[in-house]
């Protein structure tokens, strides 16, 4: 073989391999790819089902509910126009509060209950996910966000 | 008054930098002292307690511990801009003063590159975010610098992964000076290779500090999120690791040539993207600083100029550039060409997964975002190959098509690395893992590549030169690490689970015994400490305090996990949150080999700073000019 056919070998290999490897990733990228829906939009049958998503929003005031001793734990998430039971369980985030602005990630059940396997809360007082201050619907909690 | 100085100190650094290119040393030393003035200056009002000055206001307390307080001075926006342009003429002083064997116009167009870079932060410095504002009337006491923020590790965290990113100025303006001349040798290659490492070693620092940081203080037992900031630090790296091995290439044989400038180009492009997503607030992110889309304007139009303008002289000159002669298929060039390709694949892959969101979003199709199991299959797709490439390829020679006399004892060795490998899947954690023997045995295999050279050449080791020695560390660190990533993500173990005082846990083998809680004080917060006795086969052998702090200045409780640790694994107790009933919720978790991932990071970077201090970079550096021109006269012959 001429050292030239011999790097061309070596150059198909490269293409061939880097062409399957960037199929499996965009594969693995097609299933991880994450939807964020507000409460309005789950409501109106717009987020799937049987599909792992995100739903963000503020947790409803009196709306947190736990069994004592146990780390299930039942809230509400609102966009001042709709509301969604959250059931999740585990630990919360350090600034998660009722009032404030949460995303969780999990699925729906068939009753409509958002069964979340992580809560994730704001990281500072001052700050809110910007999802969720756009997705709300009163001017005036929208505008506390900023 | 050392603010309003500090603030003419800056003004005079950024005329200076006008007149630059053609008084370039005493420039940059200027310009240095300058920063550094203005610099010292902000550190002084932390230490000072000036709540009058806006940022100190915001980020400091008077509560604060002095350590904390010093570091404060980068823990906010404006103050870690300053940093980013205090770093960068440090980088220019050093080139400057480092570099005497380089001809004269070459040197100050390196410098004038990075003159021009330097100009481009501080205009952005001055017009959106001087850290030197003032707070009329003066606060009565700060807002405390973020509680999460205090702590060692992030006391070092920015500055290094600052100077790793600002580092790969450097290379940007050695390739663009390279470009500019339109030289045709590859002596800047060598020039350039200690500057490139010692930016990514700062880098490999400051990228691990923050991985361990986020493991031990965020609280969920977590070293890596593949949060979109964290992929701006890791593609820069990547970048970085290639651009190494690249110029390695260029060095020694000339090849490469373009795809190395392209390289270096893109390196520190990538650094400025980075600094662009933290800084714009596109990102939601822990370390998201407040936004201001001046600010992410700004930036980004800096980049599209840096980018942009690199980019313009590369296609100008590029057709220049000719490389000189081909290679051998299993030559030591193919092996770090693959190397190149598979690390650049990895960027690409991790570029797409951090930026098709923001795309998404900016043209309104809808909110997404992309899990992290995407870039752990990304990221894995290209590295395992790597890794099994990276063992022969060490033992390969450059120009000839052969593996040597080691390709035996390489064969034996891949053999006995997948037989260990099955049986610590088998007999240590009791369960073969498909993916776990995998990377077990890729791990063994590239740390026993990377001693295999100094064993076959035992005897004559003293006159290896530096830059084996550096090598081999390297190298041997990244097997460390894959060791240390396939142990946890293979065998882990998390729980989050409630506990009563005097219940306790299992977790493979160990047994957690809750004692219950007690209040405790730090110098400026309160913590509800747990007691958590730890035991294994009826036996205590530690006892661990998770505590839950509040500062006195915010509102953000902290989560200050306990850990105990052994070389063989970690566990990791997180108090969660009292649940009534006097029981509390709480993570425990059993991290076998998490150490590895860290303590190979530090071999990675150790590796770096022994080929730094290899001779060759600074004695040959003169010896070579003839050479280097002999060779271009070659070329021209043929």
């Amino acid at each position: 073989m001429t050292p030239r056919r011999k790097r061309m070998i070596a150059v198909a290999a490269i293409v061939i391999g880097v062409g399957a490897a960037t199929a499996v990733a965009l594969q693995a990228f097609q299933e991880n790819i994450m939807y964020f829906y507000s409460p309005s939009q789950i409501s109106d049958g717009e987020a799937p089902r049987g599909r792992a998503f995100r739903l963000g929003g503020l947790v409803t005031a009196g709306s947190l509910q736990r069994v004592p001793g146990s780390i299930e734990i039942n809230f509400v998430v609102t966009d001042n126009a709709q509301s969604i039971p959250v059931k999740y369980s585990g630990l919360l985030p350090d600034l998660f509060r009722e009032g404030q602005g949460v995303i969780a990630h999990g699925k729906l059940d068939d009753n409509g209950v958002f069964l979340a396997d992580e809560v994730l809360a704001k990281h500072d007082e001052n700050y809110m996910p910007p999802e969720v201050a756009e997705s709300l619907h009163t001017p005036q909690a929208a505008g506390g966000a900023s | 008054m050392a603010v309003a100085q500090a603030f003419f100190g800056l003004a005079g650094a950024s005329r200076g930098n006008v007149a630059w290119m053609r008084a370039a040393q005493p420039a940059v030393a200027g310009q240095w002292v300058f920063l550094m003035l203005s610099f010292g200056a902000l550190v002084w009002s932390f230490i000072q307690f000036d709540f009058s000055v806006r940022y100190v206001a915001m980020t400091s307390n008077s509560l604060l511990p002095l350590f904390y307080r010093i570091a404060a001075a980068w823990g906010g926006h404006e103050g870690s801009l300053l940093l980013w342009g205090t770093m960068l003429a440090t980088w220019s002083v050093a080139v400057a003063a480092f570099s005497r064997s380089m001809p004269l116009p070459y040197k100050s167009r390196v410098l004038g590159v990075l003159g021009l870079v330097s100009v481009g932060f501080l205009l952005f410095m001055l017009f959106t975010s001087s850290p030197f504002e003032r707070l009329v009337p003066a606060a009565a006491d700060g807002n405390d610098l973020n509680p999460l923020l205090q702590d060692f590790a992030l006391v070092i965290h920015p500055p290094m992964l600052y100077l790793g990113y600002v580092g790969f100025s450097v290379a940007f303006a050695f390739a663009c000076a390279t470009l500019i001349e339109g030289r045709l040798d590859v002596a800047w290659a060598r020039w350039a290779r200690p500057w490139t490492l010692a930016a990514w070693l700062c880098l490999t620092i400051g990228i691990t500090l923050g991985s361990w940081w986020a493991y031990y203080e965020l609280g969920w037992g977590g070293y890596w999120f593949w949060d979109p900031v964290e992929n701006a630090s890791f593609m820069p790296w990547l970048a970085g690791a290639a651009l190494i091995h690249s110029l390695a290439v260029t060095e020694k044989r000339g090849l490469f040539k373009s795809w190395t400038l392209l390289l270096a180009v893109s390196a520190f492009s990538l650094s400025l993207l980075g600094t662009f997503l933290v800084r714009s607030g596109v990102l939601v992110s822990v370390h998201a600083f407040a936004s201001d889309p001046a600010r992410g304007l700004f930036i980004l139009g800096f980049l599209c100029a840096v980018i942009g303008g690199a980019l313009a002289l590369y296609t100008w000159r590029a057709p220049l550039l000719k490389s000189d002669g081909g290679f051998e298929l299993l030559s030591r060039e193919a092996f770090l060409l693959f190397n190149n390709a598979l690390l650049i694949a990895a960027t690409g892959l991790i570029l797409l997964g951090t930026l098709y969101p923001l795309f998404l979003d900016a043209l309104g199709l809808g909110k997404i975002s992309v899990g992290p199991p995407y870039f752990g299959v990304a990221f894995l797709i290209p590295m395992v190959p790597l890794l099994l490439l990276l063992g022969v390829g060490m033992h390969s020679s450059w120009k000839r098509s052969q593996i040597g006399p080691a390709a035996r004892q390489l064969g034996v060795m891949l053999a006995v690395a997948l037989v260990a490998a099955l049986l610590i899947s088998k007999f240590v954690y009791g369960e073969v893992h498909a993916m776990g023997v995998v990377g077990f045995t890729v791990a063994l295999w590239v740390m026993g590549a990377a001693l295999l050279e100094p064993i076959r050449r035992r005897g004559k080791l003293r006159g290896m030169p530096a830059g084996f020695w550096g090598m081999t560390l390297a190298h041997f660190g990244v097997g460390l690490f894959a060791l240390g990533i396939t142990g946890v993500e293979s065998y882990r173990i998390e729980k989050d689970i409630s506990l009563g005082v005097g219940d306790s846990t299992e977790v493979s083998g160990y047994v957690f015994r809750f004692e219950g809680t007690e209040q405790v004080r730090g110098p400026n917060y309160q913590a509800t400490q747990g007691t958590v006795v730890l035991s294994r086969d009826g036996e205590e052998f530690a006892t661990l305090y998770p505590q839950k702090r509040f500062y006195a200045s915010g509102g953000n409780p902290m989560t200050e996990a306990g850990i105990q640790v052994t070389p063989a694994r970690d566990l990791f107790v997180a108090l969660g949150e009292d649940l009534g009933a006097g029981k509390w919720s709480m993570r425990v978790q059993y991290k076998p080999l998490i150490r590895y991932i860290w303590i190979g990071a530090a071999f990675m970077a150790l590796g770096g700073l022994v080929s730094i201090a290899d001779r060759r970079f600074r004695i040959r550096a003169r010896a070579e000019l003839p050479k280097a021109a002999g060779r271009l006269a070659g070329e021209r012959a043929r």
